[in-house]
């Protein structure tokens, strides 16, 4: 089992290094190979290891590989800790990675940075593996760090392009924010624990969790609040949660096949995965699983609507990325962690398939991301079609599709849980579903169907794209709509995380508790769909985006007209961007400016050093002057000493 | 009687050394400091201390100061400028001078240094000066009378070094130059071809 | 009797003269080597005055190396202001300001 685990690690990281590397020695041929036998190979080994997790004889496992330091009692480790959830992400992230990957060889076809690109996916592949398979905060903040690092690198991939620099820099930036909150929660239950195990941590934390802790002079505050609260504003940077998302959209300058992998099936989840391994935390804190629900359910709503506007394909995808997290963040918030990461599990694959699709579009109209430009394509594209609309389906929930059970599973959970905020957070999650439906279905008519309105040239050159992209398409779309009808019992209604301990709930009673109580199996569930509004909305978010853009083009203008302010008011994504950049980043600037200024070149480099040393220099102008350089003052200032000299001694000694 | 003869020499070495100080013209004071070196080799000798007694007179005013007298006269010295300032720092000298001495003499005279009690007594008058202190000095002082001697070497060699002039135009030795010369410096290997010999061609 | 106190009051008048004559000739580098010689005679005075108030000759062996070192400096010293002469043509100490600072 060890060597396995090894072996998953260290495939994608070699096979990075060889095509970093070795790039040029190897040739684009020799890069693509070498990346995918390595993550392939981790694939195949994750899947042994979660197929004898759940139905095998293996037993979850959690040891150190290598104490990196040691500080008094606390030490710092590298370790895996692998269980159920671990070796689900595990699964998740390989066979994603791998889709990816040789997606890619397709869609870098003609791209000079090839080994480059292909290097950084497989170290991203390593990163995100050694971050769900840490066994400590250290290790976990460490791949958290690459996972970053990598993100930063792809979006900043074309780095000639402005607007890409710009992108990554905002996306590294605002994620240092999550960052410091994360690393001041590990700095908390380091600090409170002295240890950074995981196991270690939890079972302090269950043995103690009234402990406070003084913040900010007297005060006491809960130690677990606290420490949950800074590691979920980690998450929000990482998974993009409300006020901390505004980089993901932009993140969208980076290459498809990384939009696909990083910014929507796997990094942008680590946020979730943490939550969830760090449930035993968060459930001692009402105050933060409050919290985290109504960030989950605002992002889920509003991020949403922003979708609606959105003309970019990638950009729409990446706001409907940003509504699902939402979703499961909100899933978090009312303790349904099996539902989030039962979702994370599903979105992975049908996110990862909408933007391939979306890139197999993105090719064939030759890197035209405009869907204003579009349409009509199902005629030149059908594979790439009917991936795209099996995974929209899935994405609004149609019954039986995999999307459908994880969200029903978290509205359901979230409408089952008792207290005014998840009333709140239920109706904004509800509303969603249609915006969800609304802004897919919008997409897809206005990018395979209605008039054809790309130019000329580009229609010439219309084809459906190359096996290595619609290869992947078709792998991924057949977990997309069948997973959910095979795993969503034992996994969110069954005991699956909570046998081995992977996730910890202390509540008697959560809303998924009590929804798993009525559950009579997958099509009781979908059956069951036909009495919420939920469904009913999502039909009808369907049936108004055919309205308005398929069936009565015209109503759109009259409908949009008296909403002028409020499409503006998406349009500007509620102005979080000016903010951050007129206000944050501005006036950040205006205050170092002025600290420049003030603090450093007049007070710091003026007055005190160089003052300093023209302090000295005036006072030595004015004593050079008694360096006469006639020997005779010399002399007589020596004799006079001397003088002083005898009177000190003999008046000592004389009259003392 | 001893006292009286002490008192009038002293009298009249403190004269002279006051117009050493404050004579006009260096060669007077330069005399007037002989005659405080004589009248201070008197007082030595009329303590026992015959052996530094002569060699002060034989050896600073037969030496030193004729030395002084030699650069004297023979350096053409305008002291007009050199007096400039004498009034001024009068004032100022005396008033060190005094408090100096004030300081020393109520020192010597006060109670704690014990010293105004001591005396010096009678020489006695089988002891030979010269003998006790050759006897001392060449056997536990030998090493600082070598290092003395060294040290009159050395003043010696820097004297004559400082003054030494070297004129152009003078033909002298230089060994060192001539020791450190070298076959390169005088010898030039020519290599020429064999001509053929003149009469050879002529004919 | 000659009193020790005498004898050291003498060699302080002395050396307070020389001290004085360092501050009133102080532009003459010859007079200011005679003041130098009087000092050091005010210390050999104390020195024979001590060395015949102990009966101890170790004093006057003293003396003897004052003596040669003073010879030794005053010939130096001399060598000195006769090269200074020889560049500036005059032994005025006031012209010298070289390490004005």
């Amino acid at each position: 089992m060890e060597t396995v685990l090894y072996a998953i690690v260290l495939f994608p990281l070699v096979a990075a290094a060889i095509a970093g590397l070795a790039g040029g020695w190897i040739g684009r041929a020799g890069a693509h190979w070498v990346t995918i036998l390595g993550v392939g190979i981790s694939c195949a080994l994750s899947f042994w290891v979660l197929h004898g997790l759940v139905w095998g004889d293996l037993e979850p496992v959690d040891f150190t590989v290598y104490t990196w330091a040691s500080v008094g009692d606390l030490s710092f480790e590298v370790g895996f800790l692998v269980d159920r959830l671990t070796a689900l992400m595990m699964a998740t992230v390989t066979f994603v990675a791998l889709m990816v990957h040789i997606y890619t060889i397709g869609y870098m076809h003609d791209d000079p940075g090839y080994q480059r690109f292909f290097s950084y996916i497989a170290l991203f592949t390593f990163a995100m593996l050694m971050l769900v398979m840490a066994n400590n905060l250290l290790q976990l903040f460490f791949a958290w760090e690459a996972v970053g690092l990598v993100s930063y690198l792809l979006i900043g991939f074309w780095y000639t392009r402005e607007s890409a620099i710009f992108a990554n820099l905002k996306a590294f930036l605002v994620n240092r924010v999550g960052d410091l909150g994360l690393l001041l929660g590990i700095a908390v239950l380091a600090g409170a624990f002295g240890t950074l195990h995981y196991g270690e941590i939890f079972a302090a934390v269950e043995a103690d969790p009234g402990r406070t802790l003084n913040l900010f002079g007297a005060a006491e505050w809960s130690l677990v609040t606290v420490a949950a609260l800074l590691i979920f504003i980690g998450c929000m940077g990482k998974s993009a949660q409300v006020p901390l998302h505004v980089w993901l959209p932009d993140s969208m300058e980076g290459p498809t096949p990384i939009s696909a992998l990083i910014h929507a099936a796997t990094m942008v989840t680590a946020g979730i995965f943490l939550v969830a391994r760090m449930s035993p935390v968060f459930e001692l804190s009402t105050v933060a699983l409050t919290v985290v629900l109504v960030v989950g359910a605002l992002t889920a709503f509003f991020m949403g609507l922003i979708g609606l506007v959105q003309n970019d394909i990638k950009r729409v995808i990446a706001y409907s990325t940003l509504s699902q997290l939402g979703y499961m963040v909100a899933a978090l918030g009312v303790s349904a962690y099996a539902a989030g990461v039962f979702h994370l599990f599903t979105h992975a694959f049908f996110k990862a398939l909408l933007f391939l699709g979306a890139g197999s579009v993105i090719i064939a109209l030759h890197h035209e991301q405009d869907m204003r430009k579009m349409g009509g394509l199902a005629r030149y594209m059908p594979v790439t079609y009917i991936a795209m609309l099996l995974g929209t389906l899935a994405l609004i929930g149609i019954p039986g599709f995999s999307c459908f059970f994880s969200k029903d599973a978290i509205i359901e959970a979230v409408g089952y849980s008792a207290g005014g905020w998840a009333t709140f957070a239920y109706w904004l999650l509800v509303l969603g579903v249609f915006v969800t439906a609304l802004y897919s279905f919008r997409l897809l008519f206005m990018v395979f169907h209605g008039e054809e309105r790309m130019d000329e040239h580009a229609r010439k050159h219309l084809h459906e794209s190359p096996l290595v992209v619609t290869v992947p398409l078709v792998l991924l779309a057949v977990p997309s709509v069948l997973i959910g009808l095979f795993t969503f019992g034992p996994m969110v209604m069954g005991d699956f995380f909570y046998a081995d301990g992977s996730i910890r709930v202390l509540a008697d009673q959560t809303g998924l508790d009590r929804l798993a109580e009525g559950y009579t199996g997958v099509l009781g569930f979908m059956a069951h769909a036909l009495v919420t509004p939920v469904l009913y909305l999502v039909l009808a978010g369907v049936f108004v985006a055919w309205l308005l853009y398929l069936g009565r083009p015209d109503l759109r203008e009259r409908l949009v007209a008296p909403l002028r302010p409020v499409q503006r008011g998406l349009e500007h994504k509620y102005g979080f961007d000016w903010l951050y950049i007129r206000g944050f980043t501005d006036g950040g600037r205006a205050v170092a400016g002025l600290l420049s200024k003030a603090g450093d070149r007049w007070l710091i480099d003026g007055l005190l050093v160089n003052g300093s040393a023209r302090l000295i220099g005036r006072i030595a102008a004015g004593a050079r002057y008694s360096q006469t350089g006639y020997l005779y003052h010399y002399a007589l200032v020596m004799v006079i000493g001397v003088l002083l000299l005898i009177s000190f001694f003999v008046v000592r000694t004389l009259f003392a | 009687m001893e006292q009286v003869i002490f008192y009038i020499f002293a009298g009249v070495l403190l004269f002279a050394a006051t117009m050493v100080i404050s004579v006009r013209n260096p060669v007077h004071a330069a005399l007037f400091l002989v005659l405080a070196f004589f009248n201070a080799a008197v007082i030595w000798v009329l303590v026992g201390a015959e052996f530094l007694g002569i060699a002060l007179v034989v050896v600073y005013v037969g030496a030193v100061m004729v030395l002084f007298l030699f650069v004297l006269m023979m350096l053409d010295i305008n002291i007009a400028p050199m007096r400039e300032g004498f009034t001024r720092y009068l004032p100022v000298g005396a008033l060190v001078a005094v408090l100096m001495a004030a300081q020393l003499v109520a020192v010597i005279v006060s109670d704690r240094a014990d010293l105004v009690s001591g005396t010096i007594p009678e020489p006695a008058a089988d002891v030979n000066n010269i003998q006790a202190i050759g006897g001392v000095l060449y056997t536990v002082y030998v090493y600082p009378f070598e290092i003395a001697a060294v040290i009159l070497l050395l003043a010696i060699v820097a004297a004559i070094t400082l003054t030494l002039r070297r004129r152009d135009g003078t033909h002298k030795q230089d060994v060192a130059r001539q020791l450190s010369v070298s076959k390169d410096d005088r010898l030039r290997m020519v290599r020429m071809k064999s001509s053929r010999r003149q009469d050879q061609t002529r004919n | 009797m000659i009193e020790l106190s005498d004898f050291l009051i003498l060699g302080a008048l002395l050396f307070s003269l020389g001290v004085a004559g360092i501050f009133l000739n102080r532009k003459n580098v010859i007079l200011l080597l005679m003041c130098i010689e009087l000092i050091l005679l005010a210390v050999n005075i104390n020195f024979i005055g001590f060395s015949a108030h102990l009966e101890d000759v170790a004093g006057q062996i003293f003396v003897f190396f004052i003596l040669t070192v003073a010879a030794a400096e005053a010939a130096i010293g001399l060598a000195i202001v006769v090269v200074l002469f020889r560049s500036r043509g005059d032994i005025n100490v006031a012209a010298l300001d070289a390490m004005k600072g």
